[in-house]
């Protein structure tokens, strides 16, 4: 039985509403179920990382609500919605992703240490989503010297350490060459497999689109097509 | 874990640490070294005139210290000396029976200070005899003087010759008494070096015609920091026709000195530490221009804005207590150094600080407090200064922060 994980109720964001509004994203509704991996594209300017951001509690529309697992994040406080964040979702953005005077390893167990993780599970769990990631020989090393496309597992890893709900993923192979990039699916592709672990992603990569599969396409806010690929993840 | 964290991003850009730190260390040294001279000087002073001659707490039969004559005398009895003995914070008190004379030598005469005083207890009081540089202290009995050097040379006498001291006794009679030198003392205050006799207690009530009279009772403190409380002790326990005075109140000049150097130091140091304030503001404004991204994804991912705030003050924090650090590091041997080499000033600026009483020597001084004051200091500004970063933490928007 399919559950649902995000529930968009009419959601919309005007920016400058009072001078010459920009209609972001406008009047969307929307259901993502657990272990779907969803691409949401368009072209620039379609809304579809406001989108994003919305459903990620980091943008706050001006309309509409959004529900995950049952909880209004529209209607929670900065604070909660902080801690809600922390708990239930994880982000791989497209740039600026790792804390650069951490090693790759301390970078994914900042967020159990933000949790307040008992030290003896985050050793445990940093081993593991570094050895899934494929990076247990860069555990040391600092996001500096790590590829891009190292540097974007390091980020999922570090996504998976706070084991949320679902993953948001902005443009996540937008840096990198062609080969990290497939890389990189084949690793997100696995994980959603085998571990059930819902992704979201925001793109024009077509190689992300052509793996995703459900494909959510926006233009100008609104949602222009909404249709489940043939191809599998 | 934001400790750690606020550490190493301060080793992110490592030359701006360093300058950062180097401005700071800088100012720590200057005032330090300008902090330390200063109080290095008002205890050389204090020590000068304060501990070696006044003492920090006189007590007196009330009216003496507007006017100063044998008439406000009182008896010095067992009740009144024990009554300030016990009062707690006391280490020692001594009497003496002090008036102004002429001492004569040959066709030299120069007016003086006498003080009649009892040798043992003024030596507990006041060190007198570390002072002396020939010749032998006094004993209780004995009919011979100690003279300030200044004054001897004046009265070119030594060591074993007479001096005649010629003065106003009780009730005004005249007192006159021939003594034979028998030490010379060295003070570092010009002021006493040039006119101060000491003589026996009782040979100077014998001289005085003031039998069993003393002026003042000399106090000393276990700790001269405990002198305003004990003064206000033995004002709330000696009966009302007795006056007690701080050193403060018995010598306002040196006191509004001390006061006025003191502003005028602290109005230099607060320039000295507003300039270094610029230089860490700055430090910390590219710190917030370059990492408003980062910021924006650290709150993104969950961590709390309070956690972000503290993360940027302990860096405001770090940045300056490290170069605060060194700086204290660096300033002590400086300070040992202008310690065991005072700097000595001469000719017509030597010739001004004497005509004011000061020995014009700048010795430093290495109490810890000054290198705590000015930790102390720096903290505070590296909390002030971060609280502009921490007012942008708490107001951040991450989404905005994460396209800036």
């Amino acid at each position: 039985m399919k559950t649902t994980v995000i529930d968009i109720h009419n959601v919309s964001k005007i920016y400058n509403p009072d001078t010459i509004p920009v209609h972001a994203v406008n009047g969307v509704h929307l259901h993502i179920e657990r272990g779907e991996f969803t691409a949401l594209v368009g072209p620039s300017g379609s809304g579809k990382t406001t989108l994003l951001n919305i459903i990620g509690g980091l943008d706050v529309p001006t309309e509409g609500k959004v529900v995950i697992n049952d909880t209004d994040i529209t209607a929670l406080s900065p604070n909660r919605l902080i801690q809600f964040r922390l708990h239930n979702i994880g982000f791989v953005f497209q740039s600026f992703n790792l804390i650069p005077v951490l090693t790759a390893s301390e970078n994914v167990e900042f967020i159990m240490l933000l949790q307040g993780a008992p030290k003896a599970e985050r050793e445990r769990r940093v081993k593991e989503l570094m050895h899934a990631v494929g990076l247990s020989d860069k555990m040391d090393v600092r996001p500096a010297q790590l590829s891009g496309g190292q540097q974007q597992r390091v980020a999922v890893a570090r996504a998976l350490a706070s084991k949320p709900q679902f993953i948001l993923a902005d443009e996540p192979t937008a840096n990198l060459d062609s080969q990290s990039a497939t890389n990189l699916l084949d690793m997100m592709a696995q994980l959603n497999r085998e571990e059930g672990m819902t992704f979201i992603f925001s793109t024009h990569d077509a190689r992300v689109i052509e793996r995703a599969r459900r494909v959510i396409t926006l233009v100008d806010g609104r949602i222009a097509s909404d249709t489940a690929s043939v191809s599998v993840a | 874990m934001l400790l750690q964290l606020a550490w190493r991003n301060l080793w992110r850009n490592p030359n701006r640490s360093f300058i950062t730190m180097a401005s700071v260390w800088c100012a720590v040294v200057l005032a330090v070294a300008m902090s330390s001279l200063q109080k290095g000087v008002f205890d050389h002073l204090i020590s000068n005139v304060v501990s070696f001659y006044s003492g920090y707490v006189q007590v007196h039969r009330t009216g003496y210290q507007s006017e100063q004559t044998l008439e406000n005398s009182f008896p010095l009895t067992d009740s009144i000396q024990k009554a300030v003995l016990s009062s707690p914070g006391v280490a020692a008190a001594t009497p003496r029976l002090e008036a102004f004379a002429l001492a004569s030598t040959g066709e030299k005469t120069k007016g003086c200070l006498v003080a009649g005083i009892a040798p043992d207890t003024e030596e507990r009081v006041t060190r007198l005899k570390s002072k002396i540089v020939a010749g032998a202290y006094l004993q209780d009995s004995a009919q011979t003087i100690l003279i300030a050097e200044g004054l001897a040379k004046r009265l070119q006498t030594g060591l074993g010759d007479t001096v005649i001291l010629l003065g106003q006794g009780y009730y005004g009679t005249t007192a006159a008494g021939k003594y034979a030198v028998g030490g010379i003392l060295r003070f570092g205050s010009p002021a006493l070096n040039d006119q101060v006799v000491f003589l026996p207690l009782a040979a100077a009530q014998h001289w005085l015609d003031a039998p069993g009279l003393a002026t003042t009772l000399v106090v000393s403190p276990e700790k001269p920091t405990a002198t305003e409380r004990i003064a206000a002790q033995l004002r709330a326990s000696l009966p009302p026709d007795f006056e007690t005075l701080t050193w403060q109140e018995m010598m306002p000049d040196i006191h509004e000195h001390i006061q006025a150097d003191t502003a005028s130091s602290a109005i230099i140091l607060g320039v000295l530490y507003l300039l270094i304030s610029f230089g860490i503001f700055a430090t910390l404004l590219m710190m917030l221009a370059e990492r408003q991204r980062e910021f924006g994804m650290l709150v993104a991912l969950g961590m709390k804005k309070r956690q972000l705030a503290q993360m940027v003050m302990f860096e405001s924090v770090l940045i300056t207590l490290t170069g605060c650090l060194f700086g204290i590091l660096a300033s002590i041997p400086l300070v040992w150094w202008l310690k065991e080499h005072p700097i000595r000033i001469t000719g017509e600026m030597a010739e001004v600080y004497e005509k004011f009483g000061f020995e014009a020597i700048f010795p430093a001084s290495l109490a810890p407090s000054i290198f705590w004051n000015q930790a102390l200091a720096v903290l505070i500004i590296g909390l002030l200064l971060s609280l502009y970063p921490i007012a942008k933490v708490l107001f951040l928007k991450p989404v905005d922060a994460m396209r800036a």
